[in-house]
């Protein structure tokens, strides 16, 4: 069983346009550094030099954002969505 | 464009993310030369400013709603009660659809129509739904408009009357947040005014800041209190009288800028608090919605201007809020949204810990219509009971009838 990812427009140029990819699932961290493999440079766009989340990234698992349950430690099981998604300003 | 977060440029378009690190697009532009002459003489709307705006420059005789150039209004009952020298309210009910979003709204459907969309399109607290529902109904435009099942009938009211397309999402503000991002990925010609097209749209609030500083007579003020959802308006207002300072429209004098939040829904409050310069999301659980952003995109930088400035981000309780919603509607005639609550909830709050100085010249910021949220004050408020049309009747009533002092008004 695999995990699905919702890839950003923004994002789409690793994926060969591609808006949703699968690959194996883990915790967030495990998630974005697998989509790596397979997307060389996809995971450094995610995730900055002190290997946090970048503070304009939103994650959801399902409709969890992922800051509201245990950041890249949040647990991603098979069969689950992933949606990346970029922070918006609000009305 | 430039990235606020990383610097990265890219081409001037729809994109309102950078490639690179996600941070937030801004549309990179010089400033001319203007004089407040030129400005003056410019038509009462926020188009007064459209030099220092990204916008075409015949805007203002394109189909639109003409925002801003709202009411400055010297609050002095207000002051009096609070015991400070200078209060001044900016009164963003006046504009076309009784809120701020009308301006930013503005600004955005001049990108959208530029860009090539044709579809205006935002989720919403209900402001902003107002807003792109009229805005696109004077444009000759199709809307769409998302919004959290459990908002204002007012609000919802406010909106549909427009003709829009009009959806109710099971779930808060930031969950119809996220589906109009996911859906602005996939509709090209749907301009989402504050997710595609949010680096323009986000400009427009600078013109508060424009027009409070003209109001003063070209002055900055010492002090200003800014309610913070997103943090764009608090954000932008800053920029605005930088802007000014750097074209020589007004002397470089000193500012503090406060944000104001409700504790239902206190993300850069806390952040503030704690020291910190990442904004953790919580759920919101207040009755000022139009703050209930729990994942506020601009938080950040307001915590950069907070603290760069030498303000504060405070947040009061819905007890709180209300009462500063009769303080300010009995002392100065203005029936402010919840919003506008917040904020002077907050000013009170401030002074009484000694963190705003009183005699500074100090400005709140109303940015919407008590109107839309009447539920808010509903309970505080005793319907009155009939009489027959006589006029002993009237007199035998008149000895109960009281109107609400000053004081009492302080003690609300």
């Amino acid at each position: 069983m695999t995990v699905s990812v919702r890839v950003p427009t923004i994002l789409r140029t690793y994926t060969g346009g591609v808006a949703v990819v699968t690959t194996q699932p883990g915790t967030v961290r495990e998630v974005i550094k697998n989509l790596d493999a397979d997307y060389p440079g996809i995971g450094g766009r995610l995730i900055d030099d002190s290997g946090q989340l970048r503070r304009f990234v939103n994650v959801y698992v399902g409709d969890e954002d992922v800051r509201l349950a245990q950041g890249l430690e949040t647990d991603v099981p098979a069969g689950t969505q992933v949606s990346v998604i970029p922070a918006v300003a609000g009305g | 464009m430039s990235c606020r977060e990383c610097g990265h440029t890219c081409a001037l378009g729809s994109q309102h993310a950078c490639d690179q690190c996600f941070g937030p697009l801004e549309v990179a532009y010089s400033l001319p030369r203007i004089s407040r002459k030129a400005i003056e003489s410019g038509p009462l709307s926020m188009w007064r400013y459209a030099s220092l705006l990204p916008v075409p420059p015949d805007v203002a005789a394109r189909p639109n709603l003409d925002p801003g150039w709202t009411r400055l209004i010297r609050a002095d009952q207000l002051a009096k009660t609070l015991g400070m020298r200078e209060l001044w309210i900016k009164d963003e009910r006046g504009n076309p659809t009784h809120s701020f979003k009308d301006r930013v709204v503005g600004v955005a459907l001049a990108a959208a129509l530029e860009l090539g969309f044709k579809v205006l399109a935002c989720p919403s607290t209900g402001n902003l739904a107002n807003a792109v529902a009229a805005a696109a109904a004077r444009a000759g435009i199709r809307s769409v408009v998302l919004i959290p099942a459990d908002l204002e009938p007012q609000k919802v009211l406010g909106t549909a009357v427009y003709g829009c397309c009009l959806v109710a999402v099971r779930g808060s503000y930031d969950d119809a947040n996220r589906l109009a991002s996911e859906l602005a990925d996939e509709r090209a010609d749907w301009a989402f005014v504050n997710v595609n097209v949010r680096p323009y749209y986000a400009e427009g609030s600078k013109t508060i800041g424009f027009e409070i500083a003209e109001q003063l007579g070209w002055r900055l003020p010492e002090q200003i209190v800014v309610p913070v959802a997103s943090g764009a308006q608090l954000v932008k207002i800053d920029k605005a009288f930088g802007e000014l300072v750097s074209t020589g429209l007004v002397a470089d004098s000193p500012y503090r800028v406060f944000g104001a939040q409700a504790s239902g829904c206190n993300p850069v409050a806390t952040a503030f608090r704690a020291g910190e310069d990442v904004v953790r999301p919580v759920r919101p659980a207040t009755i000022a919605k139009s703050l209930a952003i729990g994942n506020p995109a601009d938080g950040p930088y307001v915590l950069d201007v907070v603290r760069r400035t030498g303000g504060v981000v405070a947040d009061v309780s819905d007890d709180d809020l209300a009462a500063a919603i009769l303080l300010l509607a009995a002392t100065e005639g203005v029936f402010a949204e919840t919003a506008g609550g917040v904020t002077l909830a907050v000013l009170r709050q401030l002074l009484r810990e000694g963190q705003i100085d009183p005699d500074a010249r100090t400005v709140i910021i109303n940015s919407g219509d008590g109107l839309k949220t009447p539920d808010a004050v509903a309970a505080r408020i005793a319907a009155p009971e009939p009489i027959p049309a006589t006029l002993e009747a009237f007199e035998a009533l008149e000895p109960s009838l009281r109107q609400v002092t000053l004081r009492e008004a302080g003690k609300l």
